[in-house]
């Protein structure tokens, strides 16, 4: 029994970060089509802000030795105005462009934003260390566990639940759910098209932004393409979700992260390094068995 | 109720070389229901993209209280008031029917709860409040296309443009549809252009109607008055209302 709740813990903290990652690329894939490979960047800049600029291997904390109070306002910020700066200069010329454009433009994007970390910071993976006491362990009865998983789970869960109600309640999120739903027939009732989308992309970097936190409090560890694999597995995690649903894609992270986290358990030892192959075995049998996904919105159908 | 008028001076449409609209000019008064009538392919629909902003026109120029709003952008004339109806309704099938209405009422411009306190009060209008929970997927055609009457209206406008609200309605539904269209400006203080094929509608309905024939105004007028102008009857009415 013990067992199982640490796992779960272990399953609902990787599935948190998932989700988040999900998240934030699903509400672009939403509002405009795009699928956006540079919100990997997005997250690798969130940690680097941390950071004085410089090749060194032991960096010199720059945000990061701000309090955590203000540190994770600070890069929230930063990465949601990366993100608009993105959205400005390159996704806002190709609106009009089709999925395949968008989907090019922002792998170049993502190179490009992965070769100025690289020019900036150098290539070496560097080491750094904030939020220490999150890392302490604590024993709950006979469950062991730190302080950030927790934080981690209990943070998701008022991200969600603030995103949750920020579509549904605020005059923006019932503009931006109608501009996923059809974009063109959004604009036509008044949605003002720039502003939709921009939010989008500050919210997105927001979200991007707390995962770089996290995963900088439990690793630590920067290089520049230290978010491929996360964002790699936010995709999958909004493809098995339902593409263009919001709730999919944060029920799609929590999948992923449930099913790595019982992997890691019930795999033999020797076959642990392997974990992702049977993971991703997993999410391809999902989807012969719901092509669509999780949850299949109607209004992401071709209309006949 | 506020006195606004909307003003189409002199437009002329063409599409590489083609002229779907020549030199058409009308004056929609506040509270009244103007009809737009003509044969397929007259240009009526094009007459309402122009007026929306989908469409520029070539030449000439629409006003909104004597300020030009055929340069602006769709949304933005949406926003200053000018609603309109899609013969292909297209709602936000993943929402609910309210959900619908109230989202228009909010990308216009109203506060959240002004929208949905509106949109409760179309649907009780329409008769429709039963299905404000309904996902607005599979419902019936009748149902759909009052829902886009409903929607148009959510935002407040002044002037609502119907294109062909009755198109595929039998009698009875037809019925419906003209109360609900006499019953807008009072209780909506919103006027209405309406494009329909169907002549008992229109001439029951309307207080003026214009006729347009191969892009051009041919008459102007009374429904009365329209259906005895020899020029209407000649073009269009004469193979309808004999």
């Amino acid at each position: 029994m013990t067992t199982f709740l640490q796992i779960c813990v272990d399953a609902a903290s990787l599935g948190s970060l998932y989700a988040l990652a999900a998240l934030g690329v699903g509400l672009l894939w939403g509002v405009m089509k795009l699928v956006n490979f540079a919100h990997g960047e997005f997250i690798t800049i969130g940690a680097y802000a941390l950071i004085v600029p410089s090749g060194a291997v032991i960096p010199q904390l720059f945000i990061g030795a701000l309090p955590i109070w203000l540190m994770v306002p600070t890069m929230c910020l930063i990465v949601a105005v990366v993100a608009l700066i993105t959205e400005r200069i390159i996704f806002r010329p190709l609106r009009h462009a089709d999925p395949s454009t968008l989907l090019v433009a922002s792998f170049s994007l993502s190179f490009f934003l992965q070769y100025l970390i690289l020019l900036i910071y150098g290539g070496r993976p560097k080491s750094i260390q904030i939020g220490a006491s999150l890392n302490g362990e604590f024993a709950f009865g006979p469950l062991r566990t730190s302080w950030i998983d927790i934080v981690t789970i209990s943070t998701t869960i008022v991200l969600l639940i603030a995103v949750a109600l920020f579509m549904t309640r605020t005059r923006m999120g019932v503009q931006m759910r109608a501009a996923t739903q059809d974009f063109r027939m959004a604009r036509m009732l008044g949605v003002r098209g720039n502003t939709v989308i921009a939010t989008a992309f500050a919210v997105s970097g927001v979200l991007a932004a707390v995962v770089s936190f996290f995963l900088m409090v439990r690793t630590g560890a920067l290089a520049p393409r230290m978010a491929a694999p996360l964002v790699t597995i936010g995709f999958i995690a909004t493809v098995i979700g339902g593409m263009g649903s919001m709730v999919g894609a944060i029920l799609g992270g929590f999948l992923v992260g449930v099913v790595s986290a019982f992997m890691q358990f019930i795999l033999p030892e020797a076959m642990r390094p392997n974990r992702d192959a049977f993971v991703f075995a997993i999410v391809i049998l999902m989807l012969l068995v719901r092509p669509n996904g999780l949850i299949s919105l109607r209004s992401q159908k071709e209309r006949v | 109720m506020t006195f606004t008028t909307l003003e189409l001076r002199s437009i002329t449409v063409r599409f590489d070389g083609v002229v779907a609209l020549k030199d058409v000019s009308f004056v929609l008064e506040s509270g009244r229901i103007f009809g737009l009538i003509g044969p397929n392919g007259a240009g009526k629909t094009t007459l309402v993209n122009v007026i929306s902003g989908f469409q520029k026109p070539s030449e000439g120029e629409i006003l909104l209280d004597g300020a030009v709003i055929s340069d602006r952008a769709a949304h933005t004339i949406a926003r200053l008031g000018v609603a309109r109806t899609f013969q292909a309704v297209r709602l936000f099938r993943d929402f609910t029917v309210h959900a619908n209405l109230h989202a228009y009422g909010v990308g216009c411009g109203l506060s959240s709860r002004a929208a949905r306190e509106r949109a409760d009060a179309i649907l009780a209008w329409l008769g429709l409040s039963h299905m404000a929970e309904w996902r607005a997927d599979g419902l019936s055609y009748g149902d759909e296309r009052r829902i886009g009457i409903g929607r148009a209206l959510a935002a407040g406008p002044k002037f609502i443009l119907l294109d062909e609200p009755a198109a595929g309605m039998n009698e009875e539904e037809c019925d419906e549809l003209m109360r609900l269209i006499r019953d807008i400006p009072g209780r909506f203080g919103c006027s209405v252009l309406l494009i329909e094929h169907n002549m008992r509608v229109v001439m029951n309905v309307c207080d003026r109607i214009a006729v347009i024939d191969f892009g051009r105004k041919i008459a102007e007028g009374t429904p009365a008055a329209v259906s005895a102008d020899p020029a209407v009857r000649a073009a269009y009415l004469g193979e309808e209302v004999a």
